[in-house]
């Protein structure tokens, strides 16, 4: 394989973009029409961009295996969205927002992907409230803000506690109009299975049609992998239940690169698991972190009470609690980015300070958010002197009206009041910064094959900032993608239409066939979910939040001893040719099982510190990170060599031109 | 059918239709039960105004346009009924409407045909025997209704209509505003407020008709 | 808790189905719903049985998957939620619970409890939009003030997840609150307001096309609705339907 190529523009960075665009070849609108484009995938990446690339002009045939494009599970997002527009003059700008992002993800991500994003983002705004997506705004008629977790500004974008619903139902209309209008054809509930390369170049796709069980062949010029994240590898995560690494994998497999594989971000904020009947694990959104302030007890025993329930959070009084977040980062406090409020409640758990049966639990605590915007609001409607259950009242109302459907959320979820009692959190898995390697056009080591949204691994380095994820995703479809897969399609106008009679397209599905066959027929005695909850707890135990090489090694060799038993016991009902969700799963488990090892593989390689990977032998006395930007400031791209060798790296250097690596303190 | 028309096909155009001629019927009612309040007060008074309904020309044309509202409403609403339970070729095993919605609004058509029965034989008994027949020998039209008050089955069976179509009302009223799209939180609250009371007067009032006239023939 | 469940089973769309008695036991009451249907698939997969097929994905209420009508209620007893944040804490031990899907000709059965919504999407094909290009070039955002409470009442409306609840749970199987809450939305902005009559017009002509029934305003959507999109929608439908009418040219 030869050396990576991030095609990266030439030029200072403010201007690399648009001296890109200048001089990228396009393709006239005659000929756009005598192109077919397959997304697969559709959130706000693929969404956005099947809805972009329609309008250009070109055939875009989209893939999504829920019954709607509107459920992608970006719909899901309730924070909100980064933007650079400094309505608030606060001093944001383009470079503030870059520098922010970068820093953010430690270093490890790409300056001019970066810039870009920021540059873009506040074309996204303007372009969504064009499309009629209602965003918050205050009352004289201008759009509000708000801040986000490690950054200090106010750039935040949002629609109550829903934004990424919103913003996907945005992508989804534009989606829909061209759906109307023919341009895009939608396959809903089809999943795809494979690629399919032709003289090398990807020329389409296979894909099973979840209903009828029919294995189908689809060919297009250009193949678009939207498809997200592989948090389920972790089981439990705040994944959709259907989210899976497949299409991703198996264009890795078929060429692919995939990048910075360990790279998942771990989410302060989620509801503790209750239990072993736990399905999945449900985010609470960060912005509770502007008002909620994160504690344990100060005292062990106290911490011990609390989970024999002898004592409640009430009774602890304000000096034994242990804001630990504000005494550690006094500078950022409760808004520190996603790792860093992750690693510090699992060190006090770890430590015995847990607040839950399980010791897995910290409290998130809005009382003084009440009593302040309580007092607030008795000063802004001049009641003078009340009561202070008058002040708690009015102060309630304040905090309902931001956040009152994640609060009523967590009440149906874990039956506690929380606005009487602090909410109980903890981290868990919710975004993976890795994925398919992509160059400055967002096409991977496979011509033709590009990866958009969270399934690509640009823009967030070792770190997503929140908020930002929505950002990248729309950045990519409506802006990145659209215009650099012109300069690809270009040599294209005069191909025609791909025949999907040809041997690659037969190989390919009978491959696919087979695979299937083999799960069905296989007849086993352990159901998928069981192989799926043993690999997690292996990511979440060795892969997980804290990762050293004796565990990372252990985890590499139980992975492969369980895909093993895998193959040979697990036991799929059904057909192959009928509505079958358990073969569905079970395809996706059997992906996972595989990457769940190069995610091991990659954590173990890269000995230090990053982001949301963390190496135990890498860090300071006081239990910080420690980066080494001498020997791994750079991109992990493994290449598959077959089932037989494995995984071999490849080292993209990462250049940093403009910024100075410094160490992330947020103290 | 003409392009102005094409809306009243559309399953909202159909709403405005039922809409429109149920509010038409509301105000009838409310002329209705006033005339026939006189025959509470005053025998020769009632036989005065019905004299007047029965031979003003206005009121005669209007009693056409009556007819088509009464036509129009039945034939579209027993349409209606007809395609919704289409719309559900398979039932749920087990269903608790009670939960979510009340028991005038689920049972607008079986109010509503009961009312059309009683129609029937209402326009049997009074308007057929006032304009076509011989009033059943009686004198006047107030004798006419004494008569057949004396009857208690009759009453029975009118007080019952009345108290169906006092329920047929309570759905009706308000729901007649939200179909034409009136539906504001300052107003909506006492447009269904006062769809109640009117439902109890028309209800209650025609009622007490029949009964007082029934005691009184005792 | 110990559980009797009857749970409606259809082999395909063009099967007969009936309803099907199961025993679960041992459910914690922290379980959410779909969590206890996994613990009886499970069973059934080991015994050789056929897992029951139901729809689901986010399993946090958003994104619209999930579809059960349970003991005679749309996504349950609860109020304000879907079938994916009901927990069992809900039922008592020893209960039956009814589970069957959504019933509707418009919504035909795919298989058990999973059925066909594909036509809510061409209501939105027709009309669930406003007509703007991707280009970077549209207007500053801020150039539209809009009043916040025009921009939260769209909001309101634009929460709806799709789910068909409103449908499945309307004695006439009417898609009017689904159909309204985008029709509002797009009504209620600036942005959306020089299309308003196409919209409504192509959006409702699709939506009778489809096979649902018609709208006798009996509330029950709104009371279902786990968003709770307000009846008010439909009659702000309604209107600008009636406008629509009246003002359009051909």
């Amino acid at each position: 394989m030869s050396e990576l190529k991030s095609n990266i523009p030439e030029g200072p960075l403010a201007d690399k973009w648009t001296n890109h665009k200048n001089n990228i070849r396009l393709v006239n609108p005659a000929n756009k029409r005598l192109i077919d484009v397959i997304v697969v995938g559709t959130g706000l990446a693929g969404g956005s961009a099947a809805a972009t690339l329609a309008e250009l002009g070109y055939n875009v045939k989209a893939f999504c295996f829920q019954d709607s494009p509107r459920r992608a599970h970006s719909i899901a997002a309730q924070g909100g969205i980064n933007a650079a527009k400094n309505y608030q003059g606060d001093g944001d700008s383009v470079y503030r927002l870059f520098y922010d992002t970068i820093k953010g993800g430690d270093y490890r991500s790409r300056e001019a992907n970066v810039y870009r994003l920021a540059e873009v983002s506040a074309n996204i705004i303007d372009q969504c409230v064009a499309q009629g997506v209602p965003f918050a705004r205050e009352y004289g008629g201008l759009l509000d803000n708000r801040s986000f977790g490690g950054v200090q500004v106010s750039r935040t974008f949002y629609a109550k506690g829903q934004t990424g619903q919103q913003l996907l139902l945005g992508a989804y209309s534009a989606m829909s109009r061209q759906i109307g209008r023919g341009k895009i054809k939608m396959y809903n509930r089809h999943e795809m299975l494979d690629i399919v390369k032709i003289d090398g170049k990807a020329r389409g796709i296979i894909a099973r049609d979840l209903i009828t069980g029919e294995i189908e062949r689809h060919s297009a010029h250009a193949v678009v992998i939207a498809t997200g994240g592989y948090g389920n590898v972790f089981f439990l995560s705040t994944n959709a239940m259907g989210s899976n690494v497949t299409a991703a994998w198996k264009v890795h497999k078929r060429g692919a690169h995939f990048a910075n594989p360990c790279f998942t971000q771990i989410h302060p904020t989620c509801i503790p698991v209750s239990g072993d009947h736990q399905s999945k694990l449900t985010l609470m959104s960060e912005s509770l972190r502007n008002d909620g302030r994160i504690w344990v007890p100060g005292k062990k025993e106290d911490a011990e009470a609390i989970r024999n329930g002898k004592l409640k959070p009430t009774d602890i009084k304000e000096e034994d609690r242990d804001y630990y977040l504000e005494r550690r980062y006094p500078a950022f406090g409760n808004l520190v980015p996603r790792d860093v409020a992750s690693r510090a409640a699992k060190e006090r758990c770890d430590a015995g300070y847990g607040v839950n049966k399980t010791g897995e639990a910290v409290y998130l605590d809005f009382s003084s958010a009440i009593m302040r915007y309580g007092k607030e609001k008795a000063i802004t409607e001049g009641l003078g002197n009340i009561s202070e259950s008058k002040i708690k009242e009015l102060g309630k109302k304040v905090v309902e009206a931001k956040y009152g459907n994640l609060f009523q959320m967590y009440e149906k979820i874990v039956d506690q009041n929380p606005y009487e009692t602090p909410m109980m959190i903890y981290p868990a898995v919710h975004y993976t910064m890795g994925g398919l390697w992509v160059d400055y056009n967002l096409m991977t080591t496979i011509p033709g094959c590009y990866a958009a949204g969270e399934a690509n691994f640009s823009d967030h380095g070792a770190n997503r900032l929140g908020a930002s994820a929505l950002m990248q995703g729309l950045a990519d479809g409506y802006f990145v993608l659209p215009y650099t897969i012109g300069d690809y399609l270009a040599d294209d106008i005069r191909t025609g239409p791909i025949s999907t009679d040809l041997p690659e397209f037969e190989q390919v599905e009978n491959e696919v066939k087979d695979r299937l066959n083999k799960l069905i027929n296989n007849k086993g005695t352990h159901t998928v979910d069981y192989f799926h909850k043993k690999l997690g707890k292996i990511m979440w135990d060795k892969v997980g939040m804290a990762r050293n090489e004796r565990g990372l090694k252990e985890a590499i060799e139980e992975i492969k001893a369980l895909r093993k038993e895998f193959w040979e016991n697990v036991l799929v009902p059904g057909d192959l040719n009928e509505f079958n969700p358990e073969l569905e799963k079970a395809g996706r488990v059997a992906d996972f099982m595989e990457l769940g090892e190069l995610m091991a593989l990659d954590a173990l390689e890269r000995n230090e510190s990053c982001g949301g990977h963390f190496r135990e032998e890498s860090q300071s006395e006081e239990g910080e990170a420690m980066r080494k930007d001498d020997i791994y400031a750079y991109v992990s791209s493994w290449e598959f060599n077959g089932d037989a060798s494995g995984f071999s790296l490849h080292k993209e250097n990462l250049n940093f031109e403009n910024v100075e690596l410094k160490t992330r303190s947020y103290k | 059918m003409s392009k102005a028309f094409e809306m009243f096909s559309s399953s909202i155009g159909r709403k405005f239709v039922m809409s429109l001629t149920g509010l038409f019927l509301i105000t009838y009612l409310v002329i209705h039960l006033a005339i026939n309040l006189l025959s509470l007060v005053d025998a020769h008074l009632f036989n005065e105004a019905s004299h007047f309904m029965g031979t003003n020309w206005f009121i005669q044309a209007m009693q056409y346009v009556l007819a088509l509202g009464f036509i129009f409403h039945i034939v579209q609403g027993i349409a209606l009924a007809r395609s919704n339970a289409k719309a559900r070729p398979q039932k749920y095993a087990l269903d608790k409407p009670s939960t979510n919605s009340s028991f005038s609004s689920r049972s607008m058509i079986i109010t509503g045909l009961l009312v059309l029965l009683f129609l029937v034989l209402h326009l049997r008994d009074y308007f057929w025997e006032l304009k076509f027949d011989d009033m059943n020998g009686h004198a006047t039209d107030f004798d006419l209704v004494v008569a057949l008050f004396a009857n208690p089955l009759y009453t029975g069976l009118y007080v019952f209509s009345f108290i169906m179509l006092g329920i047929h009302l309570n759905h009706g009223f308000q729901s007649a505003f939200q179909s034409v799209g009136v539906n504001h939180p300052k107003y909506t609250p006492g447009i269904k407020k006062f769809g109640v009371i009117y439902c109890v007067i028309v209800s209650a009032g025609f009622s007490l008709i029949a009964l007082v006239h029934y005691f009184n023939s005792l | 808790m110990n559980l009797t469940l009857k749970i409606w089973r259809q082999k395909n769309t063009t099967s007969q189905g009936k309803m099907v008695e199961y025993k679960v036991n041992n459910i914690s009451e922290d379980m959410s719903f779909l969590e206890m249907m996994d613990i009886l698939n499970e069973e059934l997969i080991v015994k050789g049985d056929d897992p029951i097929a139901f729809d689901h994905d986010c399993r946090e209420g958003i994104c619209g998957m999930c579809s059960l009508y349970i003991n005679g209620e749309a996504h349950g007893p609860d109020r304000g939620i879907t079938t994916c944040q009901l927990h069992m804490r809900k039922f008592k031990d020893g209960d039956t619970i009814y589970i069957e899907p959504w019933r509707a000709k418009a919504f035909p059965v795919i298989k058990d409890l999973v059925v066909d919504r594909t036509s809510f999407e061409r209501i939105m094909a027709s009309g669930g939009f406003i007509s703007v290009n991707t280009s970077g070039n549209t207007q500053d955002a801020n150039n539209i003030p809009i009043p916040k409470d025009d921009a939260d009442e769209a909001f309101d409306a634009a929460t709806c997840i799709g789910c068909g609840a409103c449908v499945a749970t309307c004695k006439n199987s009417s898609a009017m609150l689904f159909v309204s809450a985008k029709v509002s939305q797009l009504a209620l902005l600036p942005q959306g307001k020089l299309e308003r009559e196409r919209r409504v017009l192509n959006m409702v002509d699709q939506m009778d096309k489809e096979g649902f029934g018609n709208c006798t305003n009996t509330g029950a959507c709104e009371v279902e609705c786990p968003k709770g999109i307000s009846l008010s929608n439909i009659a702000r439908m309604n209107r600008e339907y009636l406008r629509a009418s009246l003002v359009k040219k051909d």
